[in-house]
């Protein structure tokens, strides 16, 4: 197969992601579609490294994993804290940075 | 020490004496600020008799002297310099001023002695006497357009003297303004001048004048353009018609005040600016007819004004819009000699009747109308004789002095022949009335039955009013600063008052024999190098000798006849004048309202200014730059605000389609570009 | 063959997607991401990645998912259906769910232009020569011997950031106070007196101090 196929995927991949992320009400899933971006570009890099036959684009897909585990980390943490302040779970109710 | 050192050592004592004064009022005692101020106006006037002294014996075509203390701008096409002119007609003037501000300062110490704001009085006086000497002394326009600039200030500071009166300040005002009015005239005039000549120097301007700048032809646009308005500047400051009514007000101000200023110095400076700009108007001969008309003018309104008024100072102030009339008209026809005697002369008793005026309202406690005057010849007799001498020579009696300076100006106005008779004509009928009306006053006022305040003084205690009270409007005032003293004087009582008015008399009474027309030269010698290259000038000394017998007659029999006929009518038949009055009641209602001056300014520049000023502020101000220009830019941003305000929702998933939204952007961007 | 498993993986990759974004239990999306994932493994297998691929299904399938699923069993389920909101939309309302569609889908055109239809003439289609080894494309040692060499510093700053990442979520979850219980006076060790009040711990979550 051509890398051109690849590439397809990732972006197909890539723009649910974003859909996700602008659909969805529930900070878990929203996570979840921001991992799923993170898969697109992930698989792109991979691609574009067997393209070019060095191994830089497996490298920065490994980063990009420990990123992602961090951020997961994190974020998971947040919405951990949010639970235990008996704050909604939900991005549309959670608005004070409005203004 | 030559003549031009002299000549700043006059403008530097007055100058020591006001800041001396003003600054270190606290620490002078008692009523040293009097004494100081008089000392450096008498030394003031010692240096100018020092300059004429070191004047004269230089030859009559070096008399004119010019020094430059420094140079205070020179620039392309500018060269204004700190230079003072002295000249023959500088040192007449300043001896002048100097002279008369001796002895009026003298008089001042005992007139304002228990006045609270008197060593005030001192420093602004004394201000004044720098400004008025820095005026004639200027050597460019410069100078004298500031000089013309502080003796308007000095006369505002002055007039509103006591200045919780209202009708001073308010008085003071209209002076101010009016003054303005002559100042912007004489700034305009002065850029005509410049236009032409290109120096501000006098002695170059007129030497590039008469050497042809404003062409050769007589009545050149500009200079005609410029004579006049200069004309504007010194009827301001002289008070003649249309731009008088500042002076009548001004009475407000202390009585030693409206001698000084309003009589015999800062009313004469427009005299003064037309004799010494004589080259300038030589060659625009239409801007001498408007300075004559006026002049006439003036003389004849002011004279028939000053038959009704019963304030004993605004008689002499009109009285003294008059005779400058006469001057006016004098130099605008050519008569400089003898204008600037009448000017010297009428110092003197104009100066002299106003410290006479001082002493009856003393007498009277503050009060200043002659209706309720009468009978104080008895016991004011030094007064009466003060005003008897400044009224005859006021009237033109011979051998007083006034008689000689009027009937030399009506001489050479004749001498220039056609439409000058009228003026000439205008003159006698003027000075016959200018009889009537100073002798009603002294009739009214020292003759007829003695008032209580005069019996009071003959019996040897001068009147003292329970309640000071403003003598215009009645209402009443305190003796605090900002308001005349408690306690007022008379000349029976005070010496420096009585020396002061001692030797004004001797001068009314003297000065005119220095030039008896056609037989003394004085004057005329001694200005002559001022006006070397006139035409006019010469031709003052050739008069047939019949128009001179004519005009002594008639001159002498007018002024006996004013006297009779007041006389008859205040003295002789008390109820004459009544009778008068109800004949001729429409002439007798437009004389006692001032010919309507007041109301004709009133209507034409005051109402549509203040119309224009509150549209301005209403309406413009309100509406256009409040509510459109500020509150529309104002408006703007905050509506520019809210609408990127809105872009801040709060929602993350917006901020998140934003970033897509970018994204997408900046991809399609790329697209495009490949 | 390769083609057919690319196709099968590819399949399941996009569906695991789809499932991810629709699925209205949030456990049933974190599901859908693990089948995602899995089937992202297969498609860098096909790529000749195999470290990165068993990477990806260690530790990203492994680990991160488990820890979603822990996270989505302790606060609850939140569901609300698709339909539900466009019926009754929220204070944000439908228009951004279209407008985002809209967005997304903008993006996905132009990023397949971009890749697919213009100047990407660069793009080898087959991918470079490959040559097998101990130490060939895609190996561990491979890859081993890259961050240890050219990306040392990648390297050491993703421990690092690990590291971080670590704390700060041990201090986002943590309890400020203990679970209040009655006052269990123990020994009162010096141990007591030197530990400080509440320091979040499993002890504390828990009930014994």
């Amino acid at each position: 197969m051509s890398i051109a196929w690849y590439l397809a995927v990732s972006a197909i991949v890539f723009s649910l992601g974003a859909i996700g992320v602008i659909t969805r009400r529930n900070p878990l899933v929203v996570l979840l579609c921001l991992e799923l971006m993170l898969n697109g570009g992930n698989l792109a890099l991979i691609a574009f490294s067997r393209m070019w036959g060095n191994g830089d684009g497996q490298i920065l897909a490994i980063v990009v994993m420990t990123v992602a585990a961090c951020e997961v980390c994190i974020g998971l943490g947040m919405i951990v804290a949010l639970y235990r302040r008996h704050l909604p779970i939900d991005v549309d109710e959670l608005r004070e940075l409005q203004g | 020490m030559t003549q031009t050192t002299y000549g700043w050592l006059v403008l530097a004592f007055p100058l020591l004496g006001t800041l001396t004064i003003g600054l270190g009022y606290r620490k002078l005692p008692g009523r040293s600020a009097g004494w100081i101020g008089t000392a450096a106006i008498f030394l003031a006037f010692l240096a100018a008799i020092g300059a004429l002294l070191t004047m004269q014996d230089h030859s009559e075509s070096h008399r004119q002297a010019v020094s430059s203390l420094w140079n205070y701008a020179s620039t392309v096409g500018i060269d204004a310099q700190m230079s003072i002119l002295v000249d023959p007609l500088s040192v007449f003037m300043i001896l002048i001023v100097s002279g008369v501000s001796t002895l009026i300062h003298l008089y001042s110490i005992s007139y304002m002695t228990e006045d609270r704001g008197f060593a005030r009085y001192f420093a602004y006086l004394n201000f004044f006497v720098f400004s008025m000497l820095l005026l004639v002394l200027a050597g460019n326009f410069m100078l004298l357009i500031v000089g013309w600039a502080f003796v308007g200030a000095a006369s505002y500071l002055l007039i509103s003297f006591w200045y919780r009166r209202k009708t001073a300040t308010a008085a003071g005002i209209k002076a101010f303004v009016i003054n303005v009015v002559g100042d912007v005239g004489l700034v305009l005039g002065t850029y005509f001048i410049f236009k032409h000549t290109g120096t501000l120097d006098f002695l170059r301007a007129f030497h590039a004048t008469q050497a042809g700048a404003f062409g050769h032809a007589t009545n050149n646009g500009d200079l005609v353009a410029g004579c006049v308005l200069l004309l504007v500047g010194a009827f301001a400051k002289s008070a003649q018609i249309p731009l008088h009514t500042w002076l009548p007000d001004a009475m407000e101000g202390p009585t030693p005040v409206s001698a000084l200023i309003h009589a015999a110095t800062m009313v004469t400076a427009g005299v003064y600016l037309i004799a010494r700009m004589h080259p300038l108007f030589e060659l625009a001969p239409a801007a001498e007819d408007v300075g004559a008309i006026v002049g006439a003018a003036t003389l004849l309104i002011a004279g028939t004004i000053a038959l009704t008024q019963t304030d004993i100072k605004r008689v002499i102030a009109y009285s003294t819009m008059s005779q400058i009339g006469y001057m006016i008209m004098g130099v605008s026809v050519g008569a400089y000699a003898a204008g600037l005697f009448h000017l010297m002369t009428h110092a003197f008793f104009k100066a002299l009747l106003f410290m006479g005026a001082g002493s009856i309202i003393g007498a009277m406690g503050g009060g200043q109308s002659l209706e309720k005057m009468g009978g104080f010849r008895k016991a004011l007799p030094f007064t009466y004789g003060c005003f008897i001498v400044g009224g005859l020579a006021l009237s033109g009696i011979p051998p007083f002095s006034g008689f000689f300076s009027k009937d030399d100006i009506l001489l050479v106005t004749a001498e220039r022949g056609g439409w000058h008779w009228a003026l000439y004509v205008v003159g006698y009928i003027g000075a016959f009335l200018t009889a009537i009306y100073t002798f009603r006053m002294i009739f009214r006022a020292f003759h007829g039955e003695p008032v209580e305040e005069a019996l009071e003084l003959e019996e040897g205690h001068l009147h003292h009013a329970e309640q000071p009270t403003n003598p215009a409007t009645g209402e009443v005032e305190d003796t605090d600063v900002g308001f005349p003293g408690p306690f007022h004087t008379i000349a029976e009582r005070a010496l420096p008052m009585r020396v002061a008015m001692g030797i004004l008399a001797l001068g009314a009474f003297g000065a005119g024999l220095v030039q008896i027309p056609k037989v003394d030269f004085v004057i005329d010698d001694f200005l002559r190098p001022s006006f070397a290259g006139s035409p006019l000038y010469a031709s003052e000394s050739h008069t047939k000798s019949s128009l001179l017998v004519v005009g002594i007659v008639l001159g002498t029999l007018l002024g006996l006849a004013g006297i009779a006929i007041a006389y008859r009518v205040w003295v002789k038949k008390p109820g004459t004048a009544g009778a008068v009055r109800a004949r001729l009641q429409p002439l007798y209602e437009l004389f006692v309202n001032k010919w309507y001056f007041d109301e004709l300014i009133g209507a034409v520049v005051l109402t549509p200014f203040a119309a224009v000023g509150g549209f301005a502020r209403g309406t413009f101000e309100r509406v256009f730059v409040d509510d459109t220009l500020v509150g529309g830019t104002t408006g703007l941003v905050r509506i520019g605000s809210a609408a990127v305000r809105a872009a801040q929702s709060g929602f993350v998933r917006y901020y998140a389609a934003l970033l897509v939204l970018g994204l997408a952007g900046v991809g399609f961007y790329f697209l495009l570009q490949t | 063959m390769s083609q057919v498993l690319f196709f099968i993986a590819a399949i399941g990759v996009i569906t695991g997607a789809v499932g991810v974004v629709v699925l209205r239990n949030p456990f049933y999306a974190v599901l859908a991401l693990v089948g995602h994932l899995l089937s992202l493994a297969v498609l860098f297998l096909l790529l000749r990645a195999e470290f990165v691929a068993a990477i990806q299904v260690v530790i990203y399938a492994g680990a991160v998912m488990v820890l979603y699923v822990f996270v989505v069993a302790y606060v609850g389920e939140e569901s609300e259906s698709l339909g539900d909101r466009l019926r009754n939309p929220g204070a944000v309302g439908s228009q951004l769910r279209l407008g985002g569609a809209i967005l997304a889908g903008a993006l996905l055109v132009e990023l397949l232009i971009a890749l697919l239809g213009t100047g990407l003439e660069a793009i080898n289609g087959k991918g470079a020569g490959y040559n097998p080894g101990p130490e060939a494309f895609g190996t561990p040692a491979y890859i081993g011997k890259l961050l240890l060499t050219r990306f040392l510093l990648a390297f050491e700053v993703a421990s690092f950031l690990l590291l971080i990442a670590a704390v700060g979520g041990v201090v986002l979850a943590r309890r400020r106070h203990g679970v209040e219980e009655d006052d269990e006076q123990d020994v009162l060790t010096p141990m007591n007196l030197l530990r400080p009040r509440s320091t979040g711990t499993m002890a504390e979550g828990v009930g014994k101090r």
